[in-house]
């Protein structure tokens, strides 16, 4: 006969307002096999820990439900706590009277029965609940971070400083990412290459990090402290070992008009090419798509000029399979395009640019070395409009949220631009202006007031071109919508950031979850914001939501924090959530047949073939065994096994059932 | 409503449903990660399948498949969770309690 304990709590206000928790425990004493049933404000606090703990003790409980939050929340206090007290830790569980109950029901008589139906079902699965130990796996100490911008290359160098081996895996030639394009940054105006490039070429020198650049993730494996990663290395053409990027190659090159993508379209490069000039590492691709060589079968004019003979023509990509103990995703974000504005000429004005092409005019080492040029005729912009939420906070556009970095980098680029033409006109349609951060409204105060950038509150509906002029018909919404119309030369749209293109298929080759817009989802909106939901995999910067530098690089050390935690320990602990085939006496040794059906069906290849083998030596039978270390209690095999040969410890037939029954 | 926790759908065995519906309850929401991004990688699938074969044969036995809803809802919709199962209640609510299945079918299964 069982001996549990019920321990309902008011979470506060969270429960006790709806629910009445007096009543809920002087119920739950009717429910056979219950022992002990009180109610306490906070079950979680010291004090109601240890009110949990005495009572075992006082009434020899042999199992425990806490009637309070989600398992998600205290799951681990409580049953830890179980333990101390001295029972196995996997006879608590916990009944969900917060999220399954007070939070979504009104007060009442009826809330107060769901409460105490909940507990009664937690009590017949804890009836049947069995002891569990905790499983002991081994942790890889090698991590991989994905993306080497800013917030991947701090992640990296974090870790690395840490004691641990990381692989950086880049999918373009160089690491860097969107903050190596940028020319000042806000708050402080400093240069963003000359802050950025140490930090570079340190992750490159570090003895502890491989770059991968020109790479891609294909394939993830495994769990926790044991994933099996898949890496293309896509063919740059050229022996990395043999290159010493003088440059030779790319002087030579006859195929000069290729569009730059790292000067967003402004500028041209050739088709063998670093991305820029302080590149890491600094060694070239062949951009096979515009190669004269495999376009028309002749040119090879890089691999005549190359000195030491790196060309490679004939170079494949290439698929390593690598051990990683701990991944951390720093992919970063992507800008909406100005094509997408009919209002705004669909991007077919050269004039009407975005904020990263702005970056790209205004950097010293951008097409037009710094001077302001605009595109269309090369001449020095005398009026220029900046158009924040460009898309942004706009449902129609599919983005209802905030971009969160363009009012700061708007006031930026009115300021540069200011600082470039002395005479020059600047104004900056805005709907709100949101400078939250330290320094920052400051930095807009100081466009407005000393940089005298006219900041107008509306709209703009319509730009059209009309004798070399840009037409920007807006409202002025502080002068009761009054209609404002500025002839500009160019206009400078703060499209909004969205998640990277394929970002939802990068989630679901390493399982983890994403939100609507494609950014990646953090295990919990406050408490685990460098999480995911998939143990061992880890966010930072763009690729989670709009970020700026700060921001980024502070999430980016918070997530190697979590990969040097996890990996300050030889071997990690496992919930003992883990299937088993059962085993019986001889003869029959087990209910399993060996018809292999649950091999196919487990994801993590967990299930082995064991042969019973006679005295003699001689097979008798071959059945299924599970390798614990592999396992991870997802429960698949059990549902497919036709004789019901497997269980799952925690989630069993028999607790489920129970539970079921008692609905 | 009542929530039944299980690791991933791929735990499911449909027999747990048909003994839902014979204790007493009108509907039955079958719910985990959408397909493609299953926390345990690929459970969803055999859950899915095994859906199909279920669906098929209790339209051939005449349950009331307005009964009994699959749909994925991730762990980052909790919105879209609120709307399911919002719906789901009211629909089920509108069916009234479904005591066709426990006179004819439910004896079956004990
Ligand atoms: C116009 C503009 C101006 C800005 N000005 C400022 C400023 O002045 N101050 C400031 O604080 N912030 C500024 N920002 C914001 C800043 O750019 C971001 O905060 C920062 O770049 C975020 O860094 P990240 O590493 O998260 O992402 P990113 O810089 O986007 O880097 C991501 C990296 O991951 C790589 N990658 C992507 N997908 C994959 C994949 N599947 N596999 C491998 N690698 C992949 C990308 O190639 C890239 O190198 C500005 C942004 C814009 C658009
Ligand atoms: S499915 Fe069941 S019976 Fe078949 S091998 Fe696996 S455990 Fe044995
Ligand atoms: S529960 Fe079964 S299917 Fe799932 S991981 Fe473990 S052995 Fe594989």
């Amino acid at each position: 006969m069982s001996r549990i304990g019920v321990f309902t709590c008011h979470c506060g206000e969270n429960i006790g307002a709806t629910v009445d928790c007096v009543k809920v425990a002087e119920m739950c004493k009717d429910i056979p096999g219950v022992v002990h049933s009180v109610e306490y404000k906070y079950m979680c606090s010291d004090p109601g820990q240890r009110q949990m703990q005495e009572a075992i003790k006082e009434h020899k409980l042999d199992g425990v439900v806490v009637a309070a939050c989600s398992p998600r929340m205290h799951e681990p206090t409580f049953r830890r706590a179980a333990g101390d007290a001295g029972i196995n830790p996997y006879m608590c569980e916990m009944a969900n009277l917060r999220e399954h109950c007070s939070w979504v029901h009104e007060k009442g008589e009826a809330t107060t029965q769901k409460a105490a139906d909940l507990i009664r079902v937690l009590v017949e699965k804890v009836k049947h609940n069995e002891p569990l130990h905790p499983i002991k796996v081994p942790v890889t100490r090698t991590a991989m971070v994905i993306g080497g911008g800013v917030g991947g290359i701090q992640v990296a160098l974090d870790i690395a400083n840490g004691g641990h081996k990381v692989v950086l895996v880049e999918k373009s030639p160089s690491i860097g990412g969107h903050m190596s394009q940028l020319s000042e940054t806000f708050p402080t105006l400093d240069c963003s290459q000359c802050i950025l490039t140490p930090r570079m070429v340190e992750a490159a020198q570090h003895p502890n990090i491989t770059l991968m650049t020109y790479s891609e993730v294909e394939k993830v494996d495994g769990f926790i402290g044991n994933f099996k990663v898949t890496v293309r290395k896509k063919a740059r053409k050229l022996d990395e070992h043999l290159c010493t990027g003088c440059g030779l190659c790319i002087q030579k090159c006859p195929n000069k008009k290729i569009s730059d993508e790292f000067n967003e379209g402004l500028g041209t490069r050739t088709a063998i090419y670093v991305p820029f000039p302080q590149a890491v590492p600094n060694k070239p691709v062949i951009d096979t798509l515009n190669c004269t060589y495999y376009k028309t079968g002749k040119c090879k004019v890089c691999e005549k000029m190359c000195p030491t003979n790196a060309i490679r023509f004939d170079q494949e990509d290439e698929l390593v399979t690598l051990d990683i103990g701990a991944i951390v995703l720093a992919t970063g974000f992507k800008l909406m395009k100005t094509d997408a504005f009919p209002e705004y000429g669909y991007g077919k004005h050269k004039d009407i640019i975005d904020g990263m092409q702005f970056e790209r005019l205004a950097s010293a080492s951008g097409p037009t070395s710094g001077v302001m040029k605009r595109p269309s005729d090369g001449r020095s912009p005398e009026t220029v409009v900046f158009i924040a939420c460009s898309g942004s906070r706009d449902r129609a556009k599919g983005v209802p949220y905030c971009s969160k970095i363009c009012c700061m980098y708007t006031a930026k680029h009115a300021m540069l631009y200011k600082h470039k033409v002395h005479s020059g006109k600047a104004y900056v349609f805005y709907m709100d202006i949101r400078a939250a951060g330290k320094d920052y409204d400051e930095f807009v105060r100081r466009a407005i007031e000393e940089d005298e950038v006219k900041y107008i509150r509306g709209r703009v509906s319509k730009i059209y071109e009309e004798d070399g002029k840009l037409i920007v018909m807006g409202a002025d919404t502080l002068m009761g919508g009054e209609p404002v119309v500025i002839k500009a030369d160019m206009v400078v749209l703060a499209t909004a950031v969205q998640s990277n293109d394929r970002s939802e298929e990068l989630a679901q080759t390493l399982h983890v979850s994403y939100d609507s817009y494609g950014f990646f989802a953090e295990a919990h909106p406050k408490l685990r914001p460098v999480e995911t939901n998939t143990a061992g995999i880890f966010l930072a910067g763009a690729c989670q939501a709009p970020r700026d530098i700060p921001e980024t690089v502070a999430q980016a050390s918070g997530a190697a924090a979590k990969v040097v935690g996890l990996f300050s320990n030889e071997e990690l602990t496992r919930e003992p959530i883990v299937a088993v085939v059962n085993r019986q006496a001889a003869p029959v040794y087990s209910t399993c047949v060996g018809c292999f059906i649950c091999q196919g069906a487990c994801p993590y290849q967990a299930i082995e073939q064991e042969e019973i083998m006679a005295r003699s030596g001689e097979v008798i039978m071959t059945l299924a065994r599970i390798n614990p270390g592999l396992c991870q209690g997802c429960g698949t095999c059990v549902a497919t096994c036709r004789t019901k040969a497997i269980d799952l410890q925690g989630f069993s037939n028999e607790q489920l059932y129970a539970e079921l029954m008692t609905l | 409503m009542r929530v039944l926790r299980v690791p991933c759908t791929g735990r499911i065995d449909y027999m747990m449903v048909l003994k839902a519906l014979h204790k007493g309850a009108d509907g039955v929401i079958v719910s985990g990660c959408h397909p493609n991004d299953c926390h345990y990688t690929s459970g969803n699938y055999h859950a899915r399948r095994r859906w199909m074969v279920f669906k098929k044969m209790m339209e051939v036995m005449g349950v009331d498949m307005r009964r009994i809803t699959f749909s994925w809802v991730s762990a980052a919709e909790g919105a879209r969770w609120a709307q399911l199962v919002n719906e789901v209640t009211d629909q089920v609510r509108a069916l009234g309690p479904y005591t066709e299945f426990r006179q004819v079918i439910g004896a079956g299964i004990e």
